[in-house]
C-alpha cells in the first residue's frame, strides 16, 4: 500500500485518528501536521487539576501506540489552506503537502467575548499553556475570579479556583441555572445549590456588557448595569470550529464540517472528519447533524472515519456502516461527578427523577416522546455505577426516527 | 498480555468496564477491579478500553 494520508490537527482526534489508520491496515505513510508544539495531551484535567497545580505535563500526555510509531509529527505548524480536487494543504510555513487521503482534525478554539474593555486579566481554557496562564494569576493573595459562561468548563473552573483559595469566585450567565441547557431545570437547580453551599457565588439571568479597567480588566460591567469586581476573568462562552483553512472548496462549514453517515467531507472518498469539528449525523437519533464536544467522540469517530477513509481509498471492502455512537460525558466539580450516557439534550423538557433525590445522589432520565433517550448521575462513585445499568438500555433502544 | 492500570490515577469512570467486561469491572461501591493476566483474544477490546480510559490509567504490557 502506497501514498499519504494527511492529519490536519495534532491533538486527541490527530493521534486517535493515525492510530486507526493503522489498525484498519493502512501501511502507506501517515503525517499529523498539530500547531501546538506539544505532543497530544489529555485535556480534561486542565479545568481541574493543571489548574490546581497537581498534574506535570508527563502525566497528561498520551502514549501513541507502537503501530503509530513511524507516524511523522510536524509540529507547532499550521494547516492554513487546502485545494481538496488537487489533494494539496498548504501549511503556514510555506510548505505544500500533497496526499491521497485528508483528515480533518482541527477542532475548535474558544468563543471570546467581542465587548469594551482591556483583554489582560482575560483567559480562556482550551490547551496547556492556557491553563498554565490562567493558574499563575489565580494563585495570588486576595484574587477575585468571574468566569462568563456557567457551563461544564465555566463551572469545573469555579470549582477548581474555590478550592485554589481563591477569595471570590463568580460564574455569569445569561440563562437562569448552570448547565440548564445540556442538563434542563431540575439538575440545574440542584447544581447550583450544590455551587453556592460550597462558595461559588452567581449572577444568572445576565450577559456581559463590557469590561472595566485601563492596561488591565478590574471589572466586569453586567448587563443589567451591575459590576463585578475582577481581577481575573475567564470567558468560558462556547468555541469555533478551526474550518477557515477549507474555505474555497465548495464545503458546508456553517458550524464544523458537515459530514455524512460515514464521517465523509463533501461526498469524497479520499477526506474524513474527526473528533469535535465534525458535524455528523447520528443513526442512533434523529438524523440531524450535530457536532459533539464530548472527550469519547475523538475515538469514537476516529475508529470509524479511519475504516471509511482506508476502505474509500483502497477499495479493499466496503466500509464500515453508518456511525452510531452512544454519547457519554462526564463532569467533575468540587466533591461530586455527573456521569451522562445517551442524549439528555434531546430530551429536557420531560425529565423525571429514576432513583435518589436531587439533594444527595440522584439519577435522572431524559425523555422524548415518552422514550428515555439520555441518563445523568450527580453524586459519587456508585452512582455512576447505577447510571451504567440504563446504558445497556439506551443501546437497545431504536433509532429515534427510522 | 499483562495489564497494569495506575491505581492512583484511575478515578472510576467505568469506560474501561464498557470496552473490556470481561477484564475490567466495578463492584457495588464503583470501585474498579481487574484481571492483571487477560487472554491474548481480548487484546482489541483491552485496547479500546486503554483508549477510552479519561485518566489514561491503563497501560498493556508485553
Amino acid at each position: 500500500m502506497t501514498g499519504t494520508i494527511v492529519v490536519a490537527g495534532g491533538s486527541m482526534g490527530g493521534l486517535r485518528a493515525a492510530e486507526q489508520l493503522r489498525a484498519a491496515g493502512w501501511t502507506g505513510s501517515v503525517t499529523v501536521v498539530g500547531d501546538e508544539p506539544h505532543m497530544p495531551y489529555n485535556r480534561p484535567p486542565l479545568s481541574k487539576d493543571v489548574l490546581a497545580g497537581k498534574a506535570p505535563f508527563a502525566s497528561l500526555a498520551f502514549t501513541p501506540k507502537a503501530s503509530a510509531a513511524d507516524v511523522e509529527w510536524l509540529l507547532g505548524t499550521k494547516v492554513v489552506a487546502a485545494r481538496l480536487d488537487e489533494r494539496t494543504v498548504a501549511l503556514d510555513d510555506g510548505r505544500a503537502l500533497s496526499y491521497d487521503g485528508l483528515v480533518v482534525a482541527t477542532g475548535m478554539r474558544p468563543r471570546r467575548l467581542r465587548c469594551p474593555g482591556p483583554l489582560a486579566g482575560r483567559h480562556t481554557v482550551r490547551t496547556l499553556d492556557d491553563a498554565k496562564g490562567l493558574r499563575d494569576e489565580l494563585t495570588g493573595p486576595g484574587v477575585r475570579l468571574v468566569v462568563v459562561g456557567a457551563g461544564f468548563i465555566g463551572c469545573e473552573v469555579a470549582a477548581t479556583a474555590v478550592r485554589l483559595g481563591v477569595t471570590e469566585v463568580t460564574v455569569v450567565d445569561p440563562l437562569p441555572l448552570p448547565m440548564a441547557g445540556p442538563l434542563g431545570e431540575l439538575l440545574g437547580r440542584a447544581l447550583l445549590k450544590r455551587h453556592e453551599e460550597r462558595g461559588v457565588r452567581f449572577a444568572l439571568g445576565t450577559g456581559v456588557a463590557g469590561f472595566r479597567g485601563d492596561e488591565r480588566v478590574t471589572g466586569v460591567v453586567l448587563s443589567d448595569g451591575r459590576v463585578l469586581p475582577a481581577d481575573v476573568v475567564v470567558e468560558s462562552v462556547g468555541s469555533v470550529a478551526n474550518v477557515e483553512w477549507l474555505d474555497g472548496n465548495g464545503l458546508d462549514l456553517a458550524d464544523g464540517v458537515l459530514t455524512d453517515d460515514r464521517l465523509r467531507v463533501g461526498g469524497r472518498p479520499d477526506v474524513v472528519a474527526v473528533g469535535d469539528v465534525a458535524r455528523f449525523p447520528n443513526a442512533r437519533y434523529d438524523g440531524v447533524p450535530r457536532r459533539v464536544e464530548h472527550w469519547s467522540i475523538p475515538t469514537d469517530t476516529a475508529r470509524h472515519a479511519a475504516k471509511t477513509l482506508v476502505a474509500g481509498l483502497t477499495g479493499a471492502d466496503a466500509g464500515p456502516g453508518p456511525f452510531a455512537p452512544l454519547p457519554t460525558f462526564w463532569s467533575d466539580q468540587h466533591d461530586f461527578r455527573l456521569q451522562s450516557f445517551g442524549a439528555p439534550g434531546l430530551g429536557t423538557d420531560d425529565v423525571r427523577v429514576l432513583d435518589g433525590d436531587p439533594e444527595g445522589d440522584v439519577l435522572v432520565g431524559y425523555h422524548t416522546g415518552g422514550r428515555l433517550v439520555g441518563v445523568v448521575a450527580l453524586g459519587g462513585p456508585a452512582t455512576a455505577t447505577a447510571a451504567a445499568r440504563y446504558r445497556a438500555q439506551l443501546l437497545k433502544s431504536p433509532a429515534l426516527t427510522p | 498480555m499483562k495489564v497494569v492500570v495506575d491505581m492512583n490515577k484511575c478515578q472510576d469512570h467505568g469506560q474501561c468496564v464498557f470496552a473490556a467486561p470481561d477484564v475490567f469491572s466495578l463492584d457495588d461501591d464503583g470501585r474498579l477491579a481487574y484481571v492483571p493476566d487477560a487472554d491474548e483474544a481480548l487484546r482489541d477490546e483491552v485496547e479500546e478500553a486503554a483508549d477510552v480510559c479519561p485518566l489514561q490509567a491503563i497501560r498493556i504490557e508485553g
